[in-house]
């Protein structure tokens, strides 16, 4: 410890470093790291690596397409364009027409979006500018839950809670308010497109109120204060302030919200009554294209039969990547391009 | 062991910024040469020049030549051999946060391949005692995080870090400035043992800084060179009036 | 006369102001009573979910295949295993995949148009209906092979993962201040080894937990699985074989029309919403804490 080669705390001004230069240390360093030679390669390499890696996301997209499309070609060269414009589903003699389908799909959606975007602007509206802080943590964890539970378990829930409730009580009650719309009326087993409606509003909820939440906290505070000092109530600084602002990827918000209800698949299935017809109640069961799919696909004995179905989440396909590119592109333009953390 | 920088006709972009121009420039072996000027005159790109760390921004370009110990750092050298023998210590103390002390000071060694324990124990030891930390973390050195020291010790850690590689060259681009002034002038003591071991080219924005620890002092101004000389020679009577309105402070 | 009354005065009338109030107070009092509404029933949801399950849960379940149908007793412990193999599967393609492009477009790609183009369509890709993935894998593997499988179950999982796991990977990594990538590359370490051992580390915990939350997500997926890995009544961990899966068997459950089946259906759900609660609980943990150890 007191040997004089050693170095101590610089307080003093006579350099030793000559003493730790005479050891032979440094130089084992030195030809080491002169050998190692530029990494060259190995960066190169690195790099192609993980750009295939980036490239493997287009692949993916394309994949998927190539499939549906050369999978669907017998459907599509036997009818044409009037697949989706006929109402026939006939696997026995080989007659299809998915306007049924397309229909439920449409409608379930709609329905969707009805209900659940006034909540979910509510919800954000509440979240973003009126919530306490300590209330804000817990509530916005519990949507981000309710966002990722996964949809066979929604159904389930529908199935043993959610139609019994609709049967008894809500059902009867609609059809002696608003029967005489037509849209309340004829049978009421449960199983119907207000059931898909209900459930699948519960599902996007979540979605639509996240990003909403999102986009409205991008938009600056000096926006807020500026309105505030002109003397505004707290609903003109959030209509003026805010909602003016955010209006662009607030509708973006809701068209992913539609992206999802269009593509929703188990919960659906498991209420909506499976049955291919185009009813004026929405109390009747219905069929949406993502449905037939589930139920149908592996009992899909021969290839025309199969080529029908592929068509149809052909369709699916197209319309979700535009309706999804869409909104994105809606979204993004408010928030610049920070990516969104819902699924 | 010390090593020349010859600088030739140097000119160095930032996008379209003209930041450097026309530099032309001896640096002498083992002593410590100030570089000095105004905020945004070049000095900080100038020594990032020399270690090929400049062109890492994609809209960075350069020309003209460099010879550190008769390479041309340019034409004869890939920039990660260049990086391995000219050491840089930043303005920021910046360790890496997921390593421990030792890891820190190893890192040059380690993460290049190097893998003998023996000689990487010695050579982590011998860097710590060289900036002058290993008494404050020799019981410590792999417990403890390299963030989890002070300011001025984390500088002292990155100072460690580079030196363990066994650069020729040291580069310091402003190695004080984030730091409070006793650890300003364990830096500043620091420099002064090192420089008879390595060449070093240090960044200051503080005149009593250079004249402390500098033989030689380069002035920048808006991307040129203006005068290069000793130190007592620059402080003390200049050869351009730009570099005496400096020095007295008229602005800057 | 003053200056001040040379002007007209300023002043809103009091009942403007008043309705102005009252439409404030109005909007504000239904965006807190739809709050009401919304999270009521959906606290009500999960509290139910989890009563309906913990009911049913025992031991057995993990432990016990499915028995005939009517007698009672019995388990998901073939569903649960056939998960595990499919996961597997689905994390050795879709983690190593959504990583590699998480680090070009951090570390490469930067602003430019094809790191643009390629966010862009990971996004959209995010956005295709799993049923849809499912199609496509089917006629990829189940089609050629002529028969269902955990490996194509295993390969479509995967692929949704990507996405997902790309985007996290990004962000954490975009997390990591420039300086310590300055300062390994002052070191003279080579960019592969930099993005490697330092970059990557350094963002590990988010990254970690984001391939969780991809994790989990994928797990809970029934529509996918239905013409790929298509569900076994019984224990199976060949790949070339068709597998059961929790979400498949939770669906078949839900709708048969036999109590016990339902029983073993809410517990089956039980399981999957508490991964879900854990990896939802985690990442907003890894995120609030920042994603650097012990940075200053």
């Amino acid at each position: 410890m007191t040997q004089p080669a050693k170095i101590h705390v610089s307080s003093e001004p006579v350099s030793r470093l000559s003493d730790v230069k005479s050891s032979a240390k440094p130089s084992v360093v030195r030809t080491f790291l002169r050998g190692r030679g530029s990494s060259a390669i190995a960066d190169g390499t690195f790099k192609v690596l993980v750009f295939l890696c980036a490239l493997s996301i287009f692949g993916i997209v394309f994949l998927i397409a190539y499939e549906l499309v050369s999978r669907s070609q017998l459907t599509l060269s036997k009818f044409g364009l009037s697949f989706f414009f006929r109402s026939a589903w006939d696997p026995v003699n080989g007659d299809f027409g998915a306007l049924p389908f397309i229909f439920g799909t449409l409608m379930s959606s709609f329905l969707a979006l009805l209900i659940s975007v006034p909540f979910a602007l509510g919800v954000a509206i509440f979240l973003t500018e009126m919530c306490p802080k300590w209330l804000r943590g817990p509530l916005s964890f519990l949507t981000e839950l309710l966002a990722a539970i996964p949809s066979v378990v929604y159904g389930l829930w529908a199935i043993f809670v959610l139609i019994p409730i609709l049967r008894d009580n809500v059902n009867p009650k609609l059809t002696f308010t608003l029967g005489w719309t037509g849209f309340f009326g004829g049978s009421n087993a449960g199983y119907s497109m207000l059931a898909a409606g209900v459930i699948l509003a519960i599902m996007i909820l979540p979605i639509i109120s996240s990003l909403t939440r999102e986009v409205m906290t991008s938009v600056p505070m000096v926006q807020r204060e500026g309105v505030l000092a002109l003397g505004a109530t707290r609903w003109e600084m959030i209509r003026i302030g805010v909602l003016r602002n955010a209006r662009i990827g607030i509708v973006g918000a809701i068209i992913l919200g539609l992206g999802r209800a269009l593509g929703e698949t188990m919960a659906v299935t498991m209420v909506i009554g499976n049955r291919p017809e185009i009813v004026k109640s929405l109390l009747a069961p219905g069929y949406t294209m993502a449905s037939v799919l589930a139920n149908e696909f592996s009992e899909a004995t021969d290839d025309l039969y199969l080529s029908a179905l592929i068509e149809i989440g052909l369709a699916l396909f197209l319309v979700t990547i535009v309706v999804n590119a869409c909104a994105r592109v809606l979204v993004w333009a408010v928030t610049r391009g920070a990516p969104a953390r819902v699924a | 062991m010390g090593v020349g920088i010859e600088v030739s006709d140097l000119n160095a972009w930032y996008g379209t910024n003209h930041t450097l121009q026309e530099i032309q420039l001896t640096i002498p072996a083992n002593h410590a040469t100030a570089l000095i000027g105004p905020s945004g005159c070049g000095k900080s790109t100038f020594v990032r020049c020399l270690n090929r760390m400049h062109e890492t921004n994609p809209i960075a370009r350069v020309t003209g030549k460099v010879l550190i110990n008769d390479v041309d750092i340019y034409a004869d050298a890939s920039p990660v051999e260049i990086r391995r023998r000219v050491g840089m210590v930043f303005q920021r103390p910046n360790p890496f946060p997921t390593m421990s002390i030792y890891d820190n000071v190893a890192s040059g060694l380690k993460l290049n391949g190097f893998r003998s324990r023996r000689v990487l124990d010695e050579v982590v030891e011998r860097s710590l005692r060289q900036s002058a930390l290993w008494e404050e973390v020799k019981d410590d050195l792999k417990k403890k995080s390299g963030a989890s020291l002070s300011g001025g010790q984390q500088q002292r850690l990155c100072i460690a870090r580079a030196l363990a590689v066994d650069p020729e060259v040291m580069l310091m681009d402003e190695p004080a400035s984030a730091l409070d002034p006793v650890s300003t002038a364990k830096i500043e003591d620091l420099i002064f043992e090192l420089k008879s071991q390595y060449t070093i080219v240090i960044v200051t924005h503080n005149m009593q800084q250079a004249a402390r620890v500098a033989e030689n002092t380069g002035f920048f101004l808006m991307g040129k060179l203006i005068e290069f000389d000793s130190t007592h020679k620059i402080f003390t009577n200049p050869h351009d009036k730009r570099t005496e309105d400096y020095i007295t402070g008229r602005f800057g | 006369m003053a200056a001040h009354t040379m002007r007209p005065p300023l002043r809103a009338s009091s009942v403007n102001v008043f309705t102005r109030r009252m439409k404030s107070g109005i909007v504000s009092g239904l965006a807190v009573l739809a709050t009401i509404i919304v999270v009521a029933p959906l606290i009500a949801i999960l509290f139910y979910l989890l009563k309906q399950g913990v009911t049913s849960l025992n031991w057995d379940f993990f432990t016990k295949i499915p028995v005939p149908v009517g007698e009672k007793g019995g388990g998901m412990e073939n569903a649960i295993v056939g998960s595990g193999v499919i996961l597997a599967i689905a994390s050795l393609i879709g983690i190593p995949l959504g990583i590699g492009a998480g680090i070009y477009l951090a570390e490469y790609a930067g602003e430019t148009r094809i790191g643009n183009l390629v966010r862009f369509t990971a996004d959209v890709l995010n956005g295709v209906p799993s049923i849809v993935m499912g199609i496509a894998i089917y006629a990829l593997i189940v089609l050629p092979q002529k028969h269902f499988s955990a490996f194509a179950g295993g390969v479509v999982l995967g692929v949704m993962m990507v996405p997902t796991v790309t985007r996290t990977t990004e962000e954490m990594l975009r997390m990591v201040p420039h300086a310590i990538r300055e300062a390994a590359l002052g070191l003279g370490v080579p960019t592969w080894r930099s993005v490697l051992t330092i970059t990557l580390r350094t963002a590990s915990a988010g990254i970690v937990t984001g391939c969780m939350l991809a994790f989990a997500r994928v797990a809970g997926e029934t529509a996918p699985l239905l013409f790929t890995a298509f569900g076994n009544a019984f224990r199976s961990t060949s790949l070339n074989e068709p597998i059961a899966a929790l979400p498949l068997q939770i669906f078949v459950y839900a709708v048969s029309p036999y109590d016990e089946w339902h029983r073993l259906a809410w517990a089956g759900a039980l399981v999957l919403i508490v991964l879900i609660i854990a990896s939802v609980a985690l990442v907003r943990y890894v995120v609030s804490r920042g994603t650097l150890k012990g940075a200053s």
